[in-house]
């Protein structure tokens, strides 16, 4: 009876091998559709532009237009992260090629790393004319240490939008989840304190605001490029709304099969 | 004694109020080469969803080489081909054989591959560009390049013109004469004529026949037959004549009734021998769907 072939022993390939794999062909894929990556990157270079450059009070002052350009990084973040997971994930499995990909031998995990390097990576790239306005028309400014700890930081502050993203990707349609992510974004980027700095909030906003992980990420993003200290709830706030975030995350994935139809 | 590599049992899958599958038990051995028939919406495709570990049954089991399909290992040496013909537009058609290549330890190399199933010359065009047929055998190269020893194929042939139809069929041949398992699921009953040794007719979520290609067909294919007769009361009588399934009376007013038989030659030999006065006989060959309908009646009967 030893000779019975045991047939569930073959082995994948490395979760690793296929992160890099689908990481470089989903970068291929948005990179070839150059109106998503320019609007990307348009968005908070445009509100930087208009709205902090023109107000001098703001934009003369080092440390005012520094936590700025940190408010609008950190809302660029969280909109790709929103847009790009929640609505991309959203769209990509109403096409027939993402529940056959899942057909395949490998598991959620390089498909979903795939999806957060990408993410990354444009996120990342969004932020360059953000910063290039800010240097050259704010006096904002950073030392080369600060502007490092900013980029982790913003690595850091950006899992748990991923999480909501990839939640709301993976649970609702295209159109169904377009329209939570802006009701989601733009909502929580004010009371967050990104288009307006919290300082002017009225008392109950800024406690409420305290609440809420744009506000949480603002304000450690914000300390890490100016030194202004961010209160001490930020990082356990952060962290139990990125616990809630992953949970809804991993909850829808493991209910979906593609598209449904009743 | 080898495993099966497909093992469903007492497989239950509802969809909201409608049943998909009923309490669907199956095997399939290695070397197998199955045909599902079935018309749409019979439960084929989510059989296969089912195999491929895409979605879970409500009730029973799925064994995959004699895992749960629903684990990454377990699908190694499985190929499956997309649902519709729903390849990612930007992609090239070498990147998108390459992404799906990388995910098995052993694939077979893209560029041969690709000749053999004439698009070689598209390598370099994005799949989005491709027109349907040449979609359809992308898809069929993606359910082959992993080297699988089990392939999966949905309606693999559906919107090929004749010439791309028999290319993809020799293909199939040459894949399972090497040794692999097929189950593939067609509405045509040519392209199961063609193909398959063993045959699953599908509908409304049961197994109504499962049997060797000749058995099955010879179940399935039936002819229509119809005719005239001077009085009504002669209807009754056709029931018993030789094979027929089914008797219908159509039309006003005149007395003509449609059969459905499985050997019309006997019929009308019959109907000549016993001196039956009939006119405006007319024979035909009965649509799938005729012939399922057929099938469900004799199983229900």
């Amino acid at each position: 009876m030893s000779t019975a072939p045991t047939m569930s022993t073959a082995p994948t390939m490395s979760t690793l091998s296929l992160a890099v794999l689908h990481t470089r062909y989903q970068v291929l894929e948005t990179i070839r559709i150059p109106v998503a990556v320019i609007g990307n990157m348009l968005f908070p270079a445009l509100a930087m532009l208009f709205f902090v450059v023109p107000q001098s009070v703001v934009a003369g002052d080092p440390v005012s237009a520094t936590a700025a350009t940190g408010q609008l990084a950190m809302f660029a973040v969280m909109s790709t992260c929103l847009f790009s997971f929640g609505l991309g994930a959203a769209e990509d499995r109403a096409l027939p090629f993402e529940p056959y990909l899942r057909t395949l031998p490998a598991g959620p995990v390089p498909r979903m790393i795939g999806r957060m390097f990408t993410g990354a990576v444009f996120a990342l790239l969004g932020l360059i004319p953000l910063v290039l306005i800010a240097w050259l028309f704010t006096a904002a400014t950073v030392t080369p240490r600060q502007a490092l700890l900013s980029l982790l930081v913003i690595v850091g502050v950006a899992l748990p939008f991923l999480g909501l993203g990839l939640g709301i990707g993976y649970s609702m349609s295209p159109k169904a989840a377009i329209a939570v992510v802006q009701v989601v974004l733009f909502p929580m980027a004010f009371a967050g304190g990104l288009f307006m700095p919290p300082e002017i909030f009225p008392r109950w906003l800024d406690v409420f605001s305290q609440t809420l992980p744009s506000r949480a990420g603002r304000d450690l993003l914000v300390q890490a490029l100016t030194g202004l200290h961010a209160s001490a709830t930020a990082i356990p706030v952060l962290l139990g709304w990125g616990a809630l975030f992953a949970v809804f995350a991993a909850w829808a994935y493991r209910r979906d099969e593609g598209r449904r139809f009743r | 004694m080898t495993a099966p590599v497909i093992e469903v049992s007492h497989v239950t899958r509802r969809f909201g109020a409608v049943v998909a599958l009923d309490d669907v038990s199956l095997a399939v051995q290695p070397g197998e080469l199955v045909g599902m028939l079935g018309p749409n919406g019979a439960g084929k495709t989510t059989l296969l969803s089912l195999v491929n570990g895409l979605r879970k049954p409500d009730a029973g089991t799925i064994r995959l080489f004699g895992s749960d399909p629903r684990t990454p290992a377990s699908r190694v040496r499985l190929g499956s081909t997309p649902q519709e013909t729903g390849l990612p537009p930007t992609l090239r058609v070498a990147e998108v054989v390459d992404l799906v290549a990388r995910h098995y330890p052993n694939p077979r190399p893209t560029k041969g591959l690709l000749e053999q199933f004439g698009l070689a010359d598209m390598a370099r065009r994005q799949a989005g560009g491709l027109s349907g047929g040449e979609k359809r055998r992308l898809a069929v190269v993606l359910a082959l390049v992993g080297n699988p020893t089990l392939v999966l194929l949905d309606e693999p042939t559906t919107g090929l013109d004749v010439d791309g139809r028999h290319m993809l069929w020799g293909a199939l041949r040459d894949y399972h004469a090497s040794g692999g398992t097929i189950v593939l699921t067609s509405h045509y009953l040519e392209e199961v004529q063609a193909l398959a040794e063993r045959v699953v007719v599908i509908d409304h979520g049961h197994v109504l026949a499962d049997d060797a290609l000749d058995v099955v067909i010879g179940r399935v294919a039936v002819r229509r037959v119809a005719l005239t007769l001077p009085d009504a009361a002669d209807l009754a009588a056709l029931r018993g004549l030789p094979g027929v399934v089914d008797v219908s009376a159509v039309g006003n007013g005149v007395n003509r009734a449609e059969l459905l038989t499985a050997d019309a030659d006997a019929l009308v030999r019959e109907l000549v021998r016993t001196d039956t006065a009939f006119s405006d006989l007319e024979v035909r060959s009965a649509s799938l769907e005729e012939a399922f309908l057929a099938l469900t009646r004799e199983v229900a009967a």
